[in-house]
């Protein structure tokens, strides 16, 4: 019997923490996932081609996977550029994703130097001049990390041939639709209005004081859970923020406010509605919700 | 007119007649009948309107705190400094006491000074959050301009809306020496010096 094709999926790191890799490495079903694939070549996994002929220019490539933010000149591997040896796989791939916010909007290696880096077609939310040529072939999939079954849903759809639905920077709207906000287990305290006032706690909402970013962070991470059972809000960390654009943001653990009043008000939310609505709710005490969830004394 | 249009007329003058009755001769000296025969109306009638008179009293700080809320909704959504609306909200404040004082009155006198009719139904903000939103609006607006200083809410909002009060209870008194707008210069100056960065 003829074997089924397999698409060729080629790896590629510009500049990177590995981050990304290691993200997906974590994946529980991951030789499951790559057995759909060829991988032509992997920074750390077996693959069939080495370093020497990617750089050659040889490789064969239907998915080519990107890591890393981008610099047009000045960032050479074995002497080459590494932005044109991507962009000579990317003229060729059918599908090209852009794996964790670095190679997205350009992320944290972007604060080196913010003129001359950049994500492959984004540079924050603006277009690159890479856009327009390889727009019609992009998947957008920020995250510090990524989360390695965001990656794993997109390789099965394309190996299935099925269509993705995109957002305006190229997110698949099945992972990207939601907020960070969607699904976190503290979504009573939010609505009542009552802050955890510490970190690792199970009770209270992150958002008011501790710098949560989860209402106007698009992303999945309450839905499909990191190592299948948590989230930073799960365990009292606050959101970072890191899928969008203006990843990384400054004073992580601290609500910027106007007098008390949030200075950003989460996503689609109108200002005069929010505060109406807050002011009320905070009039109101709820015993349930100031009073510890577990005894832990005992 | 629609029966529910007239409803609504009717439950408003019930609400406007009611402010007076409250404001001028107090919460406890007001009774339903005083209220119902002002409007040539039955008791029972009344009655279909507003089931008790804590919840007539609730419904007319909501009423007026909307009242407010509007008056400084419109000065909110104007392109000039935090110094000039200041000024204004001043202004609006002051000429509402001038024009309508059972309105402010109603506020300092009713349902500053009778908390237990307010405690079931008008808890915290709820009842006044058409005027609380808008102030809280106006301030957020200010500190992101850069115009006011960034510190607690209630400090500020205790600044200004404990100032206007003051003035109004003394106006009301009968111990200011002025007409209140001779004050509205000189108040907002000092309330913008006192918030300003």
């Amino acid at each position: 019997m003829e074997q089924q094709y397999k698409p060729k999926l080629l790896w590629l790191q510009s500049i990177t923490c590995n981050g990304n890799t290691h993200s997906f490495l974590n994946h529980p079903e991951l030789f499951s996932i790559l057995s759909h694939f060829e991988l032509v070549h992997h920074p750390v996994l077996e693959s069939s081609f080495c370093m020497q002929e990617l750089i050659d220019g040889i490789l064969p490539c239907d998915i080519l996977i990107i890591e890393g933010a981008f610099m047009e000149k000045g960032y050479l591997k074995s002497g080459v550029e590494v932005s044109s040896i991507i962009e000579h796989y990317a003229d060729n791939a059918k599908h090209i994703i852009s794996a964790g916010t670095c190679a997205t909007f350009g992320g944290i290696f972007k604060q080196k130097d913010p003129e001359a880096i950049s994500g492959f077609c984004f540079d924050e939310e603006e277009k690159t001049r890479r856009y327009a040529k390889y727009a019609s072939k992009l998947i957008s999939l920020p995250g510090c990390p990524i989360h390695p079954k965001w990656l794993s849903y997109v390789l099965l759809m394309i190996a299935n041939d099925r269509k993705i639905s995109l957002d305006a920077l190229h997110r698949p709207v099945e992972l990207y639709g939601y907020t960070v906000h969607t699904g976190c287990t503290r979504n009573e305290y939010f609505e009542w209005k009552i802050d955890a006032k510490n970190f690792g706690l199970k009770e209270g909402c992150l958002f008011y004081e501790q710098g949560c970013q989860g209402p106007y962070t698009r992303g999945s991470c309450n839905k499909i859970l990191w190592n299948d059972m948590s989230s930073k809000t799960r365990i009292g960390t606050p959101c970072f923020g890191c899928t969008e654009p203006t990843f990384p943001q400054t004073e992580l653990f601290h609500t910027k406010t106007n007098m008390g009043i949030p200075a950003t008000m989460p996503l689609g939310i109108p200002r005069r509605a929010y505060l109406t609505l807050t002011g009320v709710v905070k009039s109101f005490k709820i015993k349930r919700f100031s009073e510890r969830l577990m005894e832990y004394d005992r | 007119m629609k029966i529910a249009e007239k409803k609504a007329l009717k439950r408003e003058s019930i609400i406007q007649t009611a402010l007076q009755l409250f404001s001028a001769n107090g919460f406890h000296k007001t009774t339903i009948p005083d209220i119902a025969a002002k409007l040539h109306m039955s008791v029972g009638n009344l009655y279909n309107y507003f089931s008790s008179k804590d919840i007539l009293a609730q419904e007319i700080i909501k009423y007026t705190s909307e009242v407010l809320g509007e008056e400084i909704k419109k000065i909110n959504m104007l392109d000039v400094s935090a110094k000039e609306k200041i000024k204004m909200i001043v202004t609006v404040y002051f000429t509402m006491a001038e024009e309508k004082p059972e309105m402010i009155e109603y506020f300092l006198r009713v349902y500053l000074s009778n908390r237990e009719v307010f405690s079931d139904g008008c808890d915290g903000m709820v009842c006044v959050s058409g005027f609380i939103t808008e102030i809280m609006i106006f301030f957020d607006d200010a500190v992101s301009s850069g115009e006011l200083r960034n510190q607690d809410f209630f400090s500020a909002f205790g600044l200004f809306m404990g100032y206007l009060g003051g003035m109004v209870f003394l106006k009301g008194e009968g111990v200011l020496p002025k007409e209140i707008a001779y004050y509205i210069d000189d108040i907002s100056r000092n309330i913008y010096n006192a918030l300003k960065v």
